[in-house]
Parts: structure tokens; C-alpha cells; sequence
């Protein structure tokens, strides 16, 4: 038998009040069990009951008092029956959480120095913060990488997070585009209203999965070819049978909103701008493998993003289009949105279902895989929400007409986030197959110097190409081929006056940060891999040894690593020496 | 784990070109030990459900892409592993190596062989201007019963499933922290006295670096006079109450300097209570 220990201090009324609005608002009574009756009811099923309400209850904390404090984790810990070293643990996993009590009572000014933001000189911006006096906290991609340099405000005192860029009017570069699949209802639809979604076709294809059945819904998404646009393009039709086949257990349909690789603001755009289309195609994903349970676990940088989403959720409630009977098609479904705190770790999947339970974010051996130990260890499809929104032509046009896209082996169209020195940075839809040079161009061509110098294709976790790759035909398997990789679809474009060697050192540094911790290849070895590179650059030079090195500690983090993080830490370095964009170059 | 006696289905790999039978549901690590293959092993203990993290164990599985964890993964009919490959040999070196450059090894007594035997060479890591990070904390003595210096931990999490689920169910300590600065702490630091711990000692008794130390092992290192091979182990019976655990008595200079339970033994699986671990005083009359 066991119960909670807990120290002398307790929170305060305000952290008590915010933590039980935020549990009533998921339907949670915040009530704190007598000893007796957690003696009779094992205090290890409530855990099991409650946990997954224990990131929430931390995110009302930190917003209402600027910091999770001792008291305010004991409060949680009694309500929601976790042990607070285990609360503690938790909450010192995320970026977005503080341990300590905060130097101000301001809100806290998060500037991205990831690599789009880097050349765009992030520095001045956090220095006109500074001179405002505001409280700076430097850190990882913001998801904002076609406006950058990027800054997310996280409130505290209660104050809402924010973001000052959301205040200006959302622009399309290919708006009125008529080719245009994904991103056709952008500027058109309004994203707050679910009479316009409807209005320009919305819920069509989920009255029309209804009629066809979740038979023929899996069918027509297995041959339509698509696969996964979160980065490991695997095939959703595979994964969606795999779900579907499970019987006996409560299945889920996760929307991996999670958006944090560097470079990445596509799925921030999807959901700010077509929120309703994400709700759509979830519940799609529900009928067709029988998941009834609904979850978006979105990045905690997202606050119009979140809104939007709550907005949509709670209007298609509202009308039918969720809940018992969805929208008419006897299937039950409903979504739920779960926040994240600041951990690039939980964008990987099972990290993600760790994080949501209210465990730490670290990623679980595989297999078993999702599509049967999932979310709460059950059958579980996770989704990108740019992999769920292909599902509507799919489901509407067919699969023979999806397929008129793109090509044999990369059907359909994908979504580019275009930032750096490109003429107009931002989200970009073509068929597979149009080539980097031909995206460039349509992206308003090198910025900058006009001298290209380097791309880097799929974010941190992917790598660079040189000026001579602006024929690449842009596909899964071209891209692959050529040793480089679409990932979550960066393209990032960099000019010859661009210090490459500033950027790789930061981004071997973003491993160091991001990296969960739990295995010893990736959490020593990003430490040791940026070490060699600070070296390297307070050098000016790379000693054969020290490349010989590098090459190792690549080898060991891709053969032994867990995770994709570990897996990948060390792609874009090597890329970049291959290239001779570091090491040989002039060093500052 | 339990002992089973229904009849088990049984599956059959090959190790090292060798075909190996083993129970269904075995792991590829006890199938190397059936083989007589010797495995390293770090965060790995039969007691305690596999975390597959130190990734020191990892083996060659063919048609797999990456190596996979022996302690964890299970066996199955036909599989092919490799356990002597460069690539296996390389990342178990450089495992060893990574650990070595950022923790004190110096009492991970199992791991000094392997590190001979892998070649590796923790000191290769910076230079003089450029040194690397290591874990340096400052040893906590927070009460007479045992002792935390996190500078030796590998993060091998063994303390953390002791202290919870796997054994001792108190979870009064967890990983706080992420990536190089993750830590094995109470809530908020908190000592041990004001945290929920029991002092059962089980977390101690799992430790295999010795960043967990009975405070008798502590001291007796602390002058120089700390000499396993001079210490006598009994085995006997807890006299506190009718559980009947199983204790093993290290006795050096006719003193008893720490209580072990087998971790094979039926009732105990290694795990002992405060009672039984830390109240053999009165054996010396005190
Ligand atoms: C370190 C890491 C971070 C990831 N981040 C994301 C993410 O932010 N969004 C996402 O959709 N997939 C991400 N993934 C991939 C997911 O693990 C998973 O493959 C994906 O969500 C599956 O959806 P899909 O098949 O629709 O692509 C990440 C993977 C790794 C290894
Ligand atoms: S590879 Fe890195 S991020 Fe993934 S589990 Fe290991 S330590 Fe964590
Ligand atoms: S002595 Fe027991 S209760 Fe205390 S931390 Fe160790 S395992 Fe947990
Ligand atoms: S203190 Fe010991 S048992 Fe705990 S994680 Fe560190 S090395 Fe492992
Ligand atoms: S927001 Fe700065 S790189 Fe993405
Ligand atoms: S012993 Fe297998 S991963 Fe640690």
C-alpha cells in the first residue's frame, strides 16, 4: 500500500484556484482524498486515473505564479495522487517551466537563436527587448522561422501567452493559386467560423467517410500511397489497418502537433488557418480505426494555434460533429487538447504519449509500436496534421486523382516551410517532384548576397545540400537517394555571407539542449559532439583526429541512440563538413 | 521474476552462428547467457524491468537498422544476432568511453574489465583549453545510513525503479532535469530526511557505481581502510519479523559494514526493509 509523502509547504489560494480551474475545465474535481480513502481504493489506480491531468495542473501553476513552486507541487501531487519527486521530475523536464522563484513578475520574452533566426539577427531583437525591459530567455526554434527573428511571450500573474507577430494580418505567398490542395481554404475560409469552413466544403468528406465505411476509407487511404509527413514518412494506410485491426481495448487518434523542428512553421499555419480541417480529418482517422478518443498535444509556442483549435472543437461540438454519433456517421468521437512545455523530445511519438500521460518526455523502446501499445499503453494512430488534411482529397477526389499528383512513389503534394535568405520566406505547397531550384525561384529566389550558398533540407535533424543540389527533384526517394531527406519540409536557404560555421555549432548545441537524457549515446555524445565543434571553431581548424572523432560519435548515436533525436544529432555537422561549409572555411 | 512451471513454448535464435533455445518471452541478453556468452550489462538487473538506456549491451540484429538492446529485447524464433561485430564492439566502447568522460567510474568495479576489453579511453574527449563537461556535485551526507555522490551516477535509473514500482513503491526520488544536467533527486533537492524516503536502502543495494553508499562503506573508503577482500559474507535470516528475508552479512575486522539481501532469493529479490539493512547495531552490543 502506498500513499503520498508530503513536506511542510502548501500553495497559495491563487495556485490552489488555478490549478482546480484548470482541472474542472477537463472535468476533473479537484478534491484532495482523505488518507482513509486512499488507504481502502489503491492509490496506485488513481495514479493510474489522474496522471495524465498532472502537465495541465503544472501549466496553471507556472502561469499563475511565474514558477512552480514547493507548495504549488505538493497541491498538485495531493489532488492528482503523484508523487511530488515524481511532479518535480516532470516539471523540470520543460523548457517552458521554472523550478526556481523568478527575479521579476513580468512575463518572460523567449527569443528563438535557431539558425533562421540566427542570420536574422535574433541579437538585436533580444537587445530591444532588454532595452524595454523585458526578461529575455534565449532558446530553441519558435516555429515562426518565415518571420524571423521570432519571439513568443509567455505570460504569467494569469496574463495569456502571446505572440506580438500573430497581431499582424496572415498572408499566403501562393494565395489565389488555383493548384493549390492542402492550402486552399487559407485566406478564404474564415478559421474562426465554422458556418465559412462549411460554406467552402467543409465536413463533406467526413459525411462522405460516414457513408462509405471505415472499410473503404481504409482503402482508398492505402491506395492513395500516403505516408507519414511528420518526418518518418511511413505509410498512414499501414498504420490505420494496424489501429483498425486491434479490438477489445479503447483506441486513440493522436495529432502530433508538436512542431519543433528547426525550421518548421507548417503545421502552426494548418492550424491557425484551417483549424476545422484538423478536427475534420481526426475524427475521419477515429471512424476508420474505430478510435474514439480524440487528442491534439500542441506545442506550448502556439497560443493562437491552441485557440483556434479550442475554438474549432468546441463550435463542431456545438453543431453535432463531434461527440456521440459524429456528424451523423454512428461513430463516436470526441478531442481533447493537451498542451506541451518546451521539449523538442515530444514531437517523437511515444516521448509524446509519455508527456501527455504526465510522465517525463522520454521516448520508449520500440517496438512494441503505437498501433498497439500507444497512448495509456493502448492502440493508438498518431498523425501529422499535414498527413491528416491529405486525407480529405483522398477521401472526396479518390485515390486514382490523389495520385495525379506528385509521383509514382511520392504521391500527392507536399507543404515547404521556406525561411532564410529566400526572397518571400514562408509555407509552400507543390506537387512531390518539383525540383529546389524551381521551389527557390517560386519562393522569390536567393535573398541576401543573391549568392546561395548552402540548403538545409529537414530541419536540425536533417542536413545540408550545396548550390550544385538545385536540381533535386524533391521526392522520398530522390531526396533519399541523394543522402539528404524532406523531413518535416524545411528548406532553408543560406547566402554566402552566412557564417556556417556559427550555424552548425548551434545547431549541434540544439542536440545538447534537446536531448531527453535517457540514453548515454545521444545525452554524452551531443554534449561531446558540440564540445568538438566550439573547439573546432575557437581553433579555426579540425585535426584529422578530431573529424575521425566526430565520425564516431556519429557512428555510436545513430547504431545505439533510442530515439530519432539521438539518430539524427549528428547528420546536419557531417553534412556541413562533407560539404567543406565548416572546418575549411575561414574562421571569424 | 517469478519462477513459472507451466510448460513454455520455446524459440530458437542463432547467437554467433550458434543455435540457442530459449524460453519464449526470454530476452536475447539470457539467451547469450544460455549460450555462455558474456554480455555487458549496466542498467540491467534481474530484479528490477529493463529500461534499456545505457545501451552498453547492444548487439547486431540482423534486418535491423540500428543495434538493438539485449537486456530488453526479446527473443525470437529464427532471429540472428551478432554479438562480437566492430559495430557492436564500437558502440559498447564508445558507451563505456562516454560514461567514463563525464562520471567517476572509479568503484563501477563491473565496468573496468569491459573498459579494458573495448579499448576505451574516456580521456580523449577536450584538452587542456578546452575541457569537457563532467557531472560534478558535491557528495551528499545527509544522515548515517547511506550516502548520494552524483558525480559517480551513470543515470542507469536502477535507484529510481528500487525506490518505485519495481520494489520499494515510495517513489521518494525520481530524474529530475533533462539531457547532461538530468539528476537522480528528491522533489526540489530536498534531503532525504525531509523527503518520503524509508530508508529501506534498496536503492543502494542496485547501485552499481557507487554513487550510492552505505555510510559504514562510505566512511571506511573515506580512511583508506574500505578492503572487500578481506570482508567475510553470512547468510542468515532477519530476526525482526516472520517474512523471513534473507540477509548477507559483510563483516570486515569482525564488524558488520553493510546488509545485502540476494537479489535471486525468493522472498526478498534483493529487497530489504530499514529494519533488516540498517538495524544490526544491537549485534555488536549497541
Ligand atoms: C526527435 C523527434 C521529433 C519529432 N517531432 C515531430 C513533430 O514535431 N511532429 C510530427 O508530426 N512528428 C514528429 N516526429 C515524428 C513522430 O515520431 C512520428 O513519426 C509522426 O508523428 C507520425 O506521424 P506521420 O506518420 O503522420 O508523419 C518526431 C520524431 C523525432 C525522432
Ligand atoms: S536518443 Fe536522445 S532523445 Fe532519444 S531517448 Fe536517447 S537520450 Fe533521449
Ligand atoms: S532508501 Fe528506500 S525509500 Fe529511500 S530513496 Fe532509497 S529506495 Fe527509496
Ligand atoms: S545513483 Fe546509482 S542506481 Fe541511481 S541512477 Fe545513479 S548509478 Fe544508477
Ligand atoms: S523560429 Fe527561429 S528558426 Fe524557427
Ligand atoms: S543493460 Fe541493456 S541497455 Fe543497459
Amino acid at each position: 500500500m502506498t500513499d503520498i509523502y508530503l513536506g511542510a509547504d502548501r500553495a497559495t489560494d491563487a495556485e490552489a484556484a488555478a490549478v482546480d480551474a484548470a482541472l474542472r475545465s477537463r472535468g476533473v474535481d479537484p478534491v484532495v482524498r482523505p488518507e482513509t480513502e486512499r488507504l481502502y481504493t489503491s492509490g496506485t489506480a488513481r495514479r493510474r486515473e489522474r496522471r495524465h491531468f498532472l502537465l495541465p495542473a503544472l501549466h496553471a501553476l507556472q502561469n499563475e505564479a511565474g514558477w512552480i513552486s514547493p507548495g504549488g507541487i505538493n497541491y498538485v501531487a495531493a489532488v492528482l495522487d503523484v508523487p511530488p519527486a515524481e511532479a518535480f521530475g516532470v516539471a523540470t523536464f520543460y523548457d517552458l517551466f521554472r523550478t526556481e522563484p523568478p527575479a521579476h513578475d513580468g512575463d518572460t520574452f523567449h527569443v528563438c537563436v535557431d539558425a533562421a533566426c540566427q542570420i536574422a539577427g535574433y541579437d538585436d531583437l533580444a537587445a530591444s527587448v532588454r532595452a524595454a525591459g523585458g526578461q529575455v530567455h534565449l532558446g530553441p526554434c519558435l516555429g515562426q522561422c518565415e518571420r524571423a527573428p521570432a519571439l513568443f511571450v509567455q505570460g504569467a500573474g494569469g496574463r495569456p501567452d502571446h505572440v506580438p507577430a500573430d497581431d499582424e494580418p496572415f498572408e499566403l505567398p501562393q494565395a489565389g493559386d488555383e493548384s493549390l490542395r492542402l492550402l486552399r481554404r487559407i485566406g478564404v475560409a474564415d478559421p474562426e467560423s465554422l458556418e465559412s469552413y462549411l460554406a467552402h466544403g467543409g465536413y463533406r468528406a467526413l459525411r462522405r467517410a460516414g457513408e462509405m465505411g471505415a472499410e473503404a476509407v481504409l482503402e482508398a487511404v492505402a491506395a492513395s500511397g500516403l505516408s507519414g509527413r511528420g518526418g518518418a514518412a511511413f505509410p498512414t494506410g499501414v498504420k490505420w489497418r494496424a489501429v483498425a485491426a486491434e479490438t477489445g481495448r479503447p483506441k486513440h487518434v493522436v495529432a502530433n502537433c508538436d512542431e519543433s523542428e528547426p525550421g518548421t512553421f507548417k503545421d502552426r499555419i494548418v492550424m491557425e488557418q484551417d483549424p476545422f480541417a484538423v478536427i475534420e480529418t481526426m475524427t475521419i482517422a477515429g471512424l476508420a480505426t474505430g478510435a474514439q478518443n480524440g487528442w491534439i498535444y500542441i506545442r506550448g509556442e502556439y497560443p493562437l494555434a491552441t485557440a483556434r483549435l479550442r475554438g474549432a472543437i468546441d463550435a463542431a461540438r456545438a453543431a453535432g460533429l463531434l461527440g456521440e454519433d459524429a456528424a451523423g456517421t454512428g461513430h463516436d468521437f470526441d478531442i481533447a487538447i493537451w498542451r506541451g512545455a518546451g521539449a523538442y523530445i515530444c514531437g517523437e511519438e511515444t516521448a509524446l504519449f509519455n508527456s501527455l500521460e504526465g510522465f517525463r518526455g522520454e521516448p520508449r523502446n520500440k517496438p512494441p509500436f503505437p498501433t498497439t501499445h500507444g497512448l495509456f499503453g493502448e492502440p493508438t494512430a498518431i498523425n501529422n496534421p499535414e498527413t491528416l488534411l491529405n486525407v480529405l482529397d483522398i477521401i472526396l477526389e479518390g485515390a486514382d486523382d490523389y495520385r495525379t499528383r506528385g509521383t509514382e512513389r511520392s504521391p500527392g503534394t507536399k507543404l515547404l516551410c521556406l525561411s532564410g535568405k529566400v526572397g518571400r520566406p514562408g509555407l509552400y505547397e507543390v506537387p512531390f517532384g518539383t525540383t529546389l531550384g524551381d521551389l527557390l525561384e517560386l519562393a522569390g529566389g536567393v535573398a541576401g548576397n543573391g549568392e546561395l550558398q548552402a540548403v538545409l533540407m529537414g530541419g536540425a535533424a536533417g542536413s545540408f545540400v550545396g548550390p550544385d543540389s538545385l536540381g533535386l527533384t524533391l521526392t522520398l526517394e530522390d531526396t533519399r537517394e541523394a543522402g539528404t531527406t524532406l523531413g518535416s519540409g524545411v528548406v532553408m536557404a543560406f547566402d554566402t555571407s552566412d557564417d556556417m560555421t556559427d550555424v552548425v555549432v548551434r545547431i549541434a548545441e540544439f542536440f545538447r539542449n534537446e536531448s531527453c537524457g535517457q540514453c548515454v549515446p545521444c545525452r554524452v555524445g551531443a554534449v561531446r559532439q558540440h564540445e568538438t565543434l566550439v573547439q573546432m571553431q575557437r581553433r579555426g581548424s579540425l585535426s584529422p583526429a578530431r573529424r575521425t572523432l566526430i565520425d564516431e560519435m556519429a557512428e555510436v548515436m545513430v547504431d545505439a541512440s533510442i530515439c530519432g533525436l539521438g539518430h539524427t544529432a549528428a547528420s546536419a555537422v557531417r553534412s556541413a563538413l562533407d560539404l567543406g561549409l565548416i572546418a575549411s572555411a575561414p574562421s571569424r | 521474476m517469478t519462477d513459472t512451471t507451466i510448460t513454455e513454448t520455446a524459440v530458437t535464435l542463432t547467437i554467433d552462428g550458434q543455435p540457442v533455445e530459449v524460453a519464449e518471452g526470454s530476452t536475447i541478453h539470457a539467451a547469450c547467457v544460455e549460450a555462455g556468452i558474456e554480455t555487458p550489462t549496466l542498467c540491467w538487473a534481474e530484479n528490477l524491468t529493463p529500461v534499456n538506456v545505457c545501451r552498453v549491451c547492444v548487439v547486431e540484429l540482423e534486418g535491423s537498422r540500428a543495434l538493438v538492446p539485449s537486456c530488453s529485447r526479446r527473443a525470437e524464433e529464427g532471429m540472428v544476432v551478432q554479438t562480437d561485430t566492430p559495430r557492436v564492439r564500437h558502440s559498447r566502447r564508445m558507451v563505456l568511453e562516454f560514461l567514463g568522460s563525464g562520471v567517476d567510474l572509479s568503484q563501477a568495479d563491473d565496468l573496468h574489465h569491459w573498459m579494458k576489453a573495448y579499448g576505451a579511453d574516456p580521456d580523449r574527449y577536450g584538452d587542456e583549453d578546452h575541457p569537457v563537461e563532467r557531472v560534478e556535485e558535491p557528495v551528499k551526507v545527509q544522515d548515517e545510513l547511506y550516502i548520494r555522490d552524483y558525480s559517480k551516477c551513470v543515470l542507469c535509473y536502477k535507484c529510481v525503479e528500487a525506490c518505485g514500482d519495481d520494489a520499494q513503491h515510495t517513489f521518494a526520488i525520481a530524474v529530475a532535469g533533462r539531457g547532461f544536467d538530468a539528476r537522480i533527486s528528491t522533489e526540489f533537492d530536498v534531503t532525504l530526511p525531509d523527503s518520503a524516503c524509508v530508508y529501506c536502502g534498496n536503492c543502494v543495494g542496485v547501485c552499481p557505481t557507487g554513487a550510492l553508499q552505505f555510510k559504514t562503506e562510505y566512511d571506511l573508503r573515506e580512511v583508506g581502510e574500505w578492503r572487500p577482500e578481506d570482508q567475510t559474507v553470512t547468510r542468515t535470516v532477519c530476526s525482526y519479523c516472520g517474512v523471513g528475508c534473507n540477509l548477507d552479512l559483510h563483516v570486515q575486522d569482525e564488524r558488520i559494514v553493510k546488509v545485502t539481501s540476494p537479489s535471486d532469493h525468493s522472498v526478498t529479490s534483493g529487497h530489504l526493509c530499514i529494519k533488516g539493512r540498517f538495524g544490526w547495531q544491537y549485534v555488536h552490543g549497541e
